[in-house]
């Protein structure tokens, strides 16, 4: 009898006491494709997850899986990291949408965040960054600088994300340099060093001297120096360990204050299913600085294009734009509205070769 | 399209590049599962050597040294699986797997403060008068030496196994260990011997990413290309030269593919994509039509009392 109280008083002892710490720590899990180190994209939304880690300290508790193929594994890992009581999980690649949405359905309580995607539940929120305003950017000082008026792209998948990023940097190269062809290599990965590089390496042998990236590692910045007089521009991470050549700037994904935002909303229990898409103005989109590689005028030029995009006065699909089949796109003055970007999948005139469907 | 676009000795000289740590990781794949070990840790051992060979290039400025430490990171790391398997008895399969995820998250935390740097260059051979020739000079005399190593090394094996008693009792154990140890063959020791060599070939299949293929360090950089050199061994019905013709069609279509994109052909991207994959297993299974198999001990579980 009495040991069997004793049993059961420290049964509910622990049980109050795990119900305890569940009660102080907020638990927030991140699904990443490709290693923490890969210096891109992954290595940007873990510094998101340091930084929610420093802003709330002892009130959170955060985990992390990386290098989780997109498909039907990247569920398992939800679904155990739901199971081991996380409050919030970020699904950080687009192909991690229709699991996310699947496991969101096991558990109502959790609340998920999407990264890239589109497809939204009562507890699924979907985020993602501009990044084409950032092309633009990159578009305009790589037109300028390219003297074989040959721009080589990586890129990763054909989803509206990357093509997005295609036809902004095309857009503005054309504008002022209307010489310019656009060669795209499709890698179909987000991350593998070796296959990166050797897609920089056939590019740069086919005569590009800028070469841009939609993948995910530093390997196309390493063979661009390799070779010579290419420039390059970092993706999703700063990557100046290679400024000032061949990395003569970069797109850079903030992604901190929107994790400290969501993990503060579930922690006072104002989360709600939301559909953020920011840019260079509310800071989720940065540019890297631009090195010296770089001529002052050109640089002068590609600040007054992103003040330009963070105040608002400039968008970068403003018409007249056509697609490339040759029908009208955008009227003069006219920009794209958020619904046809989020779902873009054709090519804007002038450029060559078919998306792959 | 542009075909004139692709410059076809480019082509060759970087599929030669290309298929290297492929060839390498396989070859030493090979002698372990004629020796009848199946080894699935070969992506740890290569990831292994890539960080080993990467760090002590940058220490010591060496690309040999590098090299050199990169096989034997991978030797050492293969150790790991010897004790799982040759001493402890474990399954195989399971050792392997281990190795590998050990072997990548063991590489990561090696690698944090090499994350960024620039490695030495690897030296290519340059001989007055043959490397300037046009066409041949390109292919066949302008590399660095791992490549031709690695070529060497097939040639070496594929002797080895064939023409030499060394050769003769390796076959032995990975066929029956049983007759081989009733025999008077020490079946442990010639296996622990293989899976060093084993290892040590991925370790320097993994350095020859790190340092002439990418060069730099990445986490998690050989991406899969283990899994394939495993995949390789098991297509090439355990034969030296066609490892070699293996290696060199996957890797030459996986560069002409890039190419054949870039210059815009209009074949669907998606099978291009597909299409080193595809073209290497048809290729190699049309070969292996002959009674070529498995060696009938392997991933079998020695003991000497049995």
């Amino acid at each position: 009898m009495k040991f069997t109280t004793l049993l059961a008083t420290a049964a509910m002892t622990l049980g109050m006491a795990t119900a305890g710490i569940a009660q102080d720590k907020t638990k927030v899990g991140f699904v990443y494709v490709g290693p923490v180190g890969d210096g891109g994209w992954t290595y940007e939304h873990d510094k998101g997850r340091q930084a929610v880690e420093a802003e709330f300290g002892d009130q959170v508790e955060t985990v992390f899986v990386e290098s989780v193929p997109e498909g039907p594994d990247s569920e398992r890992v939800m679904t155990q990291m739901a199971l081991d009581g996380a409050d919030l999980i970020f699904t950080t690649s687009f192909g991690y949408m229709d699991p996310t949405i699947n496991v969101a359905k096991k558990f109502p309580k959790v609340k998920f965040e999407h990264a890239t995607g589109y497809k939204t539940a009562p507890n699924v929120s979907v985020y993602s960054a501009r990044f084409y305003e950032g092309r633009a950017v990159q578009g305009h000082i790589a037109g300028k600088m390219t003297k074989s008026n040959i721009i080589g792209y990586i890129g990763s998948y054909p989803i509206p994300e990357v093509i997005r990023g295609i036809n902004s940097a095309y857009i503005h190269a054309k504008k002022v340099n209307p010489d310019v062809e656009f060669k795209i290599v499709w890698a179909y990965t987000w991350f593998d060093p070796a296959k990166e590089a050797d897609a920089a390496t056939v590019l740069i042998e086919q005569g590009a001297d800028v070469i841009l990236q939609h993948t995910d590692s530093t390997a196309p910045q390493a063979a661009a120096q390799d070779a010579g007089n290419v420039i390059t521009f970092g993706q999703a991470s700063d990557m100046s360990e290679y400024a000032p050549m061949p990395r003569v700037s970069s797109i850079i994904d903030d992604w901190a204050p929107y994790y400290i935002a969501r993990t503060k909303a579930v922690m006072d229990g104002t989360w709600e299913t939301a559909n953020t898409w920011d840019g260079i103005g509310p800071g989720m989109v940065k540019i890297g600085e631009i090195s010296d590689a770089v001529p002052t005028d050109v640089k002068e030029e590609a600040l007054a294009m992103k003040a330009a995009i963070a105040d608002g006065s400039y968008h970068p699909f403003t018409g007249p734009l056509k697609k490339q089949d040759g029908s009208d796109w955008l009227a003069e003055g006219e920009v794209a509205d958020d619904g046809t970007l989020a779902g873009m999948n054709f090519y804007v005139e002038g450029l060559e070769g078919e998306i792959p469907q | 399209m542009d075909l004139s676009e692709i410059n076809p000795v480019l082509l060759i000289a970087s599929l030669m590049v290309a298929a290297t740590p492929l060839l390498l990781a396989a070859i030493g794949e090979l002698v372990v599962e004629k020796a009848g070990v199946l080894n699935l840790g070969v992506e740890g051992m290569m990831i292994i050597g890539a960080i080993c060979g990467f760090a002590i290039t940058v220490e010591t400025g060496s690309t040999f040294v590098g090299f050199l430490a990169a096989a034997l990171g991978g030797a050492v790391l293969s150790l790991l699986f010897v004790l799982l398997t040759q001493v402890a008895l474990a399954n195989q399969v399971a050792s392997g797997l281990a190795l590998t995820l050990f072997g990548l998250g063991l590489s990561a935390l090696m690698g944090q403060s090499y994350v960024g740097v620039k490695p030495p260059d690897t030296p290519e051979l340059n001989i007055p008068g043959l490397s300037d020739l046009p066409v041949v000079g390109p292919i066949l005399f302008s590399h660095d030496l791992v490549l031709y190593f690695g070529i060497a090394l097939i040639a070496a094996v594929w002797a080895v196994l064939k023409f030499t008693r060394v050769g003769l009792i390796l076959r032995a154990v990975g066929e029956n260990h049983d007759a081989a140890h009733a025999l008077g063959y020490k079946v442990i020791r010639i296996r622990v011997l293989a899976i060093m060599f084993g290892g040590a070939c991925a370790g320097l299949g993994g350095a020859y990413i790190s340092l002439v293929r990418v060069p730099q360090w990445t986490e998690g950089m050989t991406a899969g290309i283990g899994w394939i050199a495993l995949a390789l061994v098991v297509f090439a019905s355990w034969k030296p030269w066609r490892v070699l013709l293996g290696a060199y069609l996957f890797g030459g279509i996986t560069v002409l593919q890039l190419n054949l994109q870039a210059a815009g052909v209009a074949i669907p991207v998606e099978y291009l994509a597909m299409s080193p994959y595809i073209i290497t297993i048809l290729v190699l299974v049309i070969l292996s039509a002959d009674k070529s198999s498995a060696p009938a001990s392997l991933g079998r579980i020695f003991h000497a009392s049995h």
